[in-house]
């Protein structure tokens, strides 16, 4: 550990090291702080320089217990209080893509809302091509602004499960105080999360964002007999199937089947309510929640749509359901980092991918005295 | 940013520059963000092709799921191999140990899938807890009664060659366990995964010949096959790397003797052929290579003309796991007229990289176990436009402007033997003229 971070600083030259460890490494008990003090001491790490890291064993909960734990981390290394407050926003950014971040971002400057968003891999994973490679993008969070969001006047953190513990700590260390909303997917946790920044950075609403909000209203009617009472699987990461499944409900959509392999509590108690109206509606969320226990529940009673990564594509072809990508890992489909699925804008696109999928199905399939020109 | 670390300086030559061999098979140096895979992930790809045995990992789920379907290693028949079995070690197995949930995993998919053998893998995890896994395997054998046999190949015990060496032993523990007579000019096919379908070509030029071919470990490999592959008379050994342990454990065992070959480009393509037909000292089987060969060119060498035209004069970098290979393909290069500027592998030998340097034109760089920044550069100072590697070497490729070739174990289209080759250049050419790079240029 300490040779590869003497490597790294020497070849790679970067202002921070992120250390994780495996499970391996936590089972061996290799004591982190102890290993990076040691570093420290022998003159390892670089003037001005920093190593941080955080626990991540793979036995104990699933890839979003590994980024709370991160994010939390950036709070723990970096965020300092100082006596001077800003009037700056925190954001701090649940699991999604490059796409929906830089469209979060676009909704606060839009409403001329100064924030401050973390972990931002804008310009950092979606950099263009050029013909020159850039190791650091010129994009994202750098480690001064990290700095400066222990003196934000206020934390607005996007997802429960992936965020939570960011926020608590930075309560905690800078009393910096919170409030934790849904990812903006769809259309009521966007007017929840436009609202929350308009309150908390004290700027009012513009004409734009509603009309953003009205085109989405009007897609939505324009089509709204192909979205009705139709059955649809999903499955994914908590933070991003609650609000999805909001989304569904208000297009009169029915999610029938939902898992997650993210053990925690909230999932379950907020899909009870979302889906209220919903009585056959199954859904499940931890270890026992899986694409089998999926496939199990379609072969008993279909659906029309299926939404989630790509481990359900095996599913999609063998009962030929049409089939959003959505969610992580998407290994064998472009384009998710390029388009958010967040705001006004991003669920208007994820409704018209809904929509090509369920007509491209129908033209695929009907018989040919179906077929027509106006659909 | 400095491109060189002092210890690497002897691992990477030029050739002319030094007569010397680079340094090479020594541990990666931590921190260098080396292409190189886990042991547990070497032994993993060699077996996982086996089609009708049951494959199960030992240890937490990312193990499993990230090796799941790893190699796209296509089979005739069974395809119990492509589900990816894992005992999801969890907290509380990791404190109180996990043996008893292998057992019961074990129990639960023999009855499930009646697979002909089964193979356990450990991980990091399971190497350091201390489960003792022989003895499940022991145990699982004598109820089910068919070989359970335990791969102890955690991850941390070495690199990805330890993993190849701990696999041919696995699978060493099925030779010779079945006896039934074979035909006579038979060969086993060693170290082929019938990536994309590639061994189905190879069987087809060996059975025009008149050559049966006996096992086939590990490509559409069946586990009966290997029980008895001991009866053949010799192993062809591709991919040396990965099988040499077992042909020569084969060999000292039960003498049957092995011979390299290459099925990459079209003169060891063709000298594939002819040695084995030299081995067995027939002049029938000999004029049948001779035909084969002949047949084969006649189709493929004006198919291949005007990607040589096109390609003339290009420049390629090399970097794969295995040396041998990458010699293949500095030969194959040639015939289309593309230069080999930049070679390595992950786990070249003294001999590999000697050849290569051997073989190689003046100035060309050559090197062991890179890592991204290395590559980088090189590419950029070589000014290279075409890159053949793995799916780690891909996006260095693409991000900085050049084309690419993935001729790696995920590899989609067949690139063995003349079909092969006819693919490569197409492939080649595909990506190297394609004009998206005129605009990072």
């Amino acid at each position: 550990m300490v040779q590869s971070i003497e490597t790294i600083f020497s070849v790679y030259e970067p202002e921070v090291i992120a250390v994780h460890t495996t499970c391996l490494s936590e089972t061996i008990g290799d004591d982190l702080t102890q290993i990076v003090s040691k570093a420290a001491e022998e003159g390892k790490i670089p003037e001005g320089k920093q190593v941080i890291y955080c626990n991540t064993p793979s036995y104990v909960g699933s890839h979003i217990t590994g980024y709370a734990n991160q994010v939390a981390a950036m709070v723990k290394f970096f965020s300092t209080a100082t006596l001077k407050k800003r009037n700056v926003v925190n954001l701090v950014a649940g699991w999604m893509e490059p796409s929906d971040m830089r469209e979060i971002k676009r909704i606060a400057s839009v409403m001329e809302a100064r924030t401050l968003m973390f972990p931002d891999m804008t310009d950092v994973l979606d950099t263009p091509l050029t013909g020159k490679y850039e190791m650091y993008p010129k994009g994202g969070c750098t480690t001064e602004e990290l700095k400066t969001t222990g003196d934000s006047k206020f934390t607005i953190g996007l997802g429960e499960y992936s965020t939570n513990t960011a926020c608590v700590a930075l309560d905690n260390k800078c009393k910096v105080k919170f409030e934790i909303t849904d990812i903006p997917i769809g259309l009521k946790a966007t007017d929840r999360f436009v609202t929350a920044l308009s309150r908390h950075a004290n700027v009012p609403v513009p004409e734009s964002i509603s009309a953003e909000r009205g085109r989405l209203i009007d897609l939505i009617a324009d089509n709204q007999k192909y979205f009705y009472g139709k059955r649809v699987a999903l499955w994914g990461d908590p933070d991003t199937l609650i609000p999805l499944c909001e989304f569904l409900v208000s297009m009169d959509m029915r999610p029938v089947y939902v898992v997650s392999g993210t053990p925690g509590k909230p999932f379950e108690e907020r899909l009870k309510v979302i889906l209220k109206d919903i009585p056959e509606a199954k859904f499940k969320g931890g270890e026992l929640a899986d694409m089998f226990q999926m496939h199990q529940w379609i072969k008993q009673e279909g659906v029309d749509l299926l939404i989630g990564n790509t481990y359900g594509k095996y599913i999609a072809r063998d009962e030929d359901i049409p089939f959003v990508r959505y969610g992580f890992p998407i290994a064998d489909r472009p384009g998710h980092n390029f388009f958010p699925k967040t705001g006004y804008v991003g669920a208007t696109n994820l409704a018209i991918q809904i929509l090509n999928a369920f007509m491209d199905h129908m033209d695929r399939t009907s018989p040919d005295e179906k077929v027509e020109f106006q659909l | 940013m400095s491109t060189l670390l002092e210890e690497r300086k002897n691992q990477i030559g030029r050739v002319g520059n030094t007569h010397e061999v680079i340094a090479c098979e020594k541990a990666s140096l931590a921190g260098s963000v080396s292409q190189r895979a886990c042991v547990f992930c070497g032994s993993r790809v060699v077996l996982y092709p086996i089609a009708d045995a049951l494959h199960l990992i030992h240890g937490p789920i990312g193990c499993a799921a990230y090796t799941w379907d790893i190699r796209g290693s296509l089979s005739s028949g069974p395809e119990l191999h492509r589900l990816s079995f894992s005992t999801d070690l969890r907290e509380r197995d990791v404190v109180f140990g996990g043996t008893a949930k292998l057992h019961a995993s074990l129990d639960e998919l023999i009855e499930l899938h009646k697979p002909k053998a089964a193979f356990v893998y450990t991980t990091c995890i399971v190497g350091v807890i201390g489960d003792d896994v022989e003895a499940v395997c022991k145990e699982m054998s004598r109820e089910k009664g068919i070989p359970v046999i335990p791969v102890q190949a955690p991850g941390f015990q070495g690199s990805k060659k330890d993993g190849y060496r701990i696999a041919c032993e696995s699978l060493f523990q099925l030779v010779g366990t079945q006896n039934r007579p074979i035909p006579k000019y038979s060969i086993n096919i060693l170290g082929d995964f019938n990536l994309a379908g590639e061994l189905w070509i190879l069987l087809d030029y060996y059975k025009r010949m008149g050559i049966h071919v006996n096992a086939t470990i590990t490509g559409d490999g069946r586990v009966d096959d290997i029980c008895n592959a001991h009866r053949a008379s010799l192993n062809v050994v591709q991919c040396s790397g990965s099988m040499m342990h077992l042909a020569k454990m084969m060999k000292q065992t039960y003498g049957v003797p092995f011979m390299r070959v290459s099925y990459f480009g079209i003169e060891d393509m063709s000298d594939a052929l002819y040695e084995v037909a030299n081995f067995f000292q027939s002049d029938d089987l000999l004029q049948q290579a001779r035909t084969i060969v002949k047949e084969e060119l006649g189709r493929l060498l004006p198919a291949l003309a005007p990607y040589k035209k096109a390609l003339n004069g290009k420049k390629a970098a090399i970097y794969v796991g295995g040396a041998f290979k990458a010699i293949s393909l500095v030969k194959a290069l040639r015939l289309i007229g593309v230069k080999t500027v930049i070679v390595g592998s992950q786990t070249g030998d003294k001999d590999d990289y000697k050849l290569i340097q051997e073989l190689c034109d003046e100035d060309t760089i050559v090197v062991d176990d890179s890592n991204p920044v290395e590559l980088s550069a090189f590419v950029k100072e070589k000014q290279a436009d075409l890159f053949i590697g793995g799916v780690k070497e891909r996006p260095i490729a693409y991000k900085i402007g050049l084309g690419f070739c993935d001729h790696n174990h995920e590899r989609k289209e067949a690139l063995a033997g003349y079909e092969g080759m006819l693919n490569f250049a197409k492939e080649v050419y595909g990506t190297v003229m394609s004009p998206v790079w005129k605009y990072v240029r």
